[in-house]
């Protein structure tokens, strides 16, 4: 008896954690007649960027009358192309989705173009050949780069002392970490004086973020700039500064990219200096698109996302009205 | 040769076959290259009223790594296995955030976390005592659906709390000079270390995990012993989730305590314990954690390019196993002409499991 209790209680529990692992799932409803029919593929809920992104696309098809088929993928491939056969059979009008990961989309897209429906890529590309989709909506990962270069370019635009720079890089190996290193070296390149002294991981995550700062700090005693590839490395990175008795935002200028609230209150709080965003709110932008698919209009290739970069100025009047 | 000579030869000899000795040498060895590489990395100054400075940084951020490590130790001595810490350490992070930041007072956010974690070990003991579930797999669910517990208490955000709310002293703050966390880790090490040692319950935990048939018979009751160990594991794994949240003030469902189990696995056997139970050693535990934690640091500090941070990891864990093998030892000293030869069946106890007659 004992056993059978405890069993149950751990089928309970796998259950719950099912539930929860997919709460998301599964708010489409019928397909109403006439109204277009989108079936959208999320990669998971792993971020608050990503949550306000979901949100986003949700809030924007509703509005556009839009009838939205959800699938959260959980972070995995095969969900996702589960999920798009899925939309297949259910002969939506288009399909949307954010790739999990790059490769190996070949064969589902193709049974996507056989059945007719245009495929549009949000936020992450593909390596499968490009007629195999419609366009790619998302941000530019190297522009934000070359954006946060810019901005320090133009700070020290008459000074050619040496100004040193340590990076905190996003995951090794991820698109935006490896685009927005590029674009920002790209740039700063211009100017001699401006030096990358020192530059490693930090995940992506407050912890490291704050535990590789405080190392760099204790390595080199001349940062000038911290130039971080989120907000939230950023925001663990100040906490290590504070500790080290200095004042982050005045003797270390900070840059990150993302512009999540807390970035923006920190910002606005000046201990960050400048922030590019990132933006995840592309439900506008993507119910734009699948009209137009929907009604054989042409469509640009690749559409980046509308984004703005903030100073702290600009950071205290978007607070107030700021979504995530 | 004079007979001084053969004595200090003698005392050396004893001395690199004391299971702490190449451990120990390697954390110290890290610590010359960092003190090479980084000048200053050795001083320890006073600032604000409390030390300051990289060897304290490596105690501090270490700090979790060595909590978890503790209770994996113990799991590991039973002959099992914990997975689930890494998803415990995010749970209690969250829950304990969660509920200062809906402005419940410390003491009862404390309490409620310390009870979560208590009710996530009583489970994974159960799973690996009254089901008979192998204990990588037991614990594997809670690994996995850990992490969506953690989503679903912070609501897949991250939660951010107030900095003075007091939270923040266990990871962040200071007392006597030195680091909260450090003092709670000294804490719990010294106790696990009286438990296991100056109670027969270390030696309970090594039978159970060197044959466990064979304490089954001469009347050890294994599975309350195990369950001990389990609870005991996701405790400390609470204690860490605690330390991590509160020095970020936030609370990361995602990345909090990510991959944190295989780093505690890694310590618990370079600090000289079998993975197939039984002999344990806490003392090699914390020196295979801080070993981790250094090699961290000289990472960031001399500045290894992040993409071959883990080729450059796997190079110094490989040198310290193959230094730890008793077996690679004795091949190298062969081949070395005069070298000192190794005892050939006296390898170091760190292999060896404690039989229990039956």
């Amino acid at each position: 008896m004992k056993r059978r209790i405890l069993a149950a209680a751990a089928g309970a529990a796998l259950a719950l954690t099912a539930v929860t692992a997919c709460g998301d799932s599964g708010s489409g409803s019928g397909s109403g007649s006439g109204s277009i029919t989108l079936g959208f593929s999320q990669v998971g809920a792993e971020s608050g960027w990503r949550t306000a992104n979901t949100k986003s696309i949700k809030e924007e098809a509703a509005a556009a009358g839009i009838d939205l088929k959800f699938a959260d993928a959980q972070q995995k491939q095969e969900n996702q192309i589960a999920a798009i056969r899925s939309f297949i059979k259910q002969k939506v009008d288009v399909i949307a989705f954010s790739p999990v990961v790059v490769t190996g989309w070949d064969a589902v897209l193709k049974e996507a173009k056989a059945a007719g429906i245009p495929v549009v890529l949000t936020d992450r590309a593909v390596d499968s050949d490009a007629s195999m989709y419609v366009t790619f909506l998302g941000s530019d990962f190297v522009e934000e780069g070359k954006k946060s270069g810019q901005w320090l370019v133009d700070q020290y635009k008459d000074s050619s002392e040496p100004v040193n720079i340590v990076q905190l890089e996003g995951t090794v190996g991820a698109a935006p970490a490896i685009d927005r290193k590029k674009g920002f070296e790209e740039v700063i390149k211009s100017k001699p004086n401006l030096k990358v002294i020192a530059s490693q991981s930090g995940e992506f995550t407050r912890a490291k973020g704050k535990e590789v700062m405080q190392a760099l700090l204790k390595a080199h005693k001349d940062i000038d700039v911290l130039y971080a590839h989120n907000d939230d490395m950023g925001l663990g990175a100040i906490q290590a500064i504070e500790e080290a008795g200095k004042k982050p935002g005045e003797d270390i200028k900070i840059i990150t990219v993302d512009a999540v609230r807390d970035g923006m209150q920190a910002l606005a709080d000046g201990k960050i200096n400048f922030i590019v965003e990132c933006n995840p709110l592309l439900g506008g932008q993507l119910m734009e698109i699948v009209k137009k698919v929907h009604e054989d209009q042409p469509v640009e290739r690749r559409i980046v996302t509308e984004e703005t970069v903030f100073d702290q100025e600009a950071a205290k009047k978007a607070l107030p009205s700021r979504k995530y | 040769m004079n007979p001084v000579n053969a004595v200090s030869r003698a005392n050396l000899a004893r001395l690199t076959r004391h299971r702490l000795f190449w451990p120990v040498a390697v954390l110290v060895l890290l610590l010359v290259v960092n003190a090479v590489v980084t000048p200053g990395f050795l001083a320890i100054r006073v600032r604000d009223g409390h030390l300051y400075g990289s060897l304290i940084d490596i105690l501090r951020f270490g700090a979790p790594l060595i909590m978890v490590s503790l209770g994996m130790t113990m799991v590991i001595a039973t002959g099992g296995i914990d997975l689930s810490v890494g998803s415990v350490v995010a749970i209690s992070g969250a829950m304990a955030c969660y509920l200062i930041s809906e402005g419940q007072g410390l003491a009862v956010a404390l309490a409620l976390s310390f009870g979560l974690c208590l009710v996530l070990g009583l489970w994974n003991g159960l799973l690996v005592t009254r089901l008979s579930i192998q204990p990588i797999i037991a614990t594997l669910i809670l690994m996995v659906g850990g992490r969506g517990i953690a989503q679903l208490i912070t609501g897949g955000q991250i939660i951010t709390i107030d900095r003075d709310s007091g939270y923040r002293e266990i990871g962040g703050g200071h007392l006597a000079g030195l680091p909260v966390a450090v003092l709670i880790v000294l804490a719990s090490v010294a106790a696990a270390a009286v438990l296991a040692r100056r109670t027969a319950l270390g030696l309970l935990l090594e039978s159970v995990g060197g044959n466990a048939e064979a304490s089954r018979l001469v009347g050890i009751r294994a599975s309350g012993l195990i369950v001990l160990g389990y609870v005991f594991c996701a405790v400390c794994a609470g204690v860490a989730g605690w330390m991590i949240s509160s020095d970020v003030s936030a609370a990361d469902g995602n990345n909090a305590g990510l991959w944190i189990e295989l780093d505690a696995i890694l310590a618990v056997v370079l600090g000289g314990t079998a993975l197939t139970g039984g002999r344990f050693s806490i003392a090699g535990t914390v020196v295979g954690a801080l070993i981790i934690q250094t090699l961290n640091t000289t990472i960031y500090t001399a500045g290894i390019p992040p993409r071959t941070t883990l080729v450059f990891e796997a190079a110094v864990v490989t040198f310290v196993c193959l230094l730890q093998s008793p077996a690679f030892r004795a091949k190298v000293g062969r081949r070395r002409p005069g070298g000192p030869v190794p005892p050939p069946t006296d390898p170091p106890s760190a292999d060896k499991k404690v039989e229990v007659p039956a």
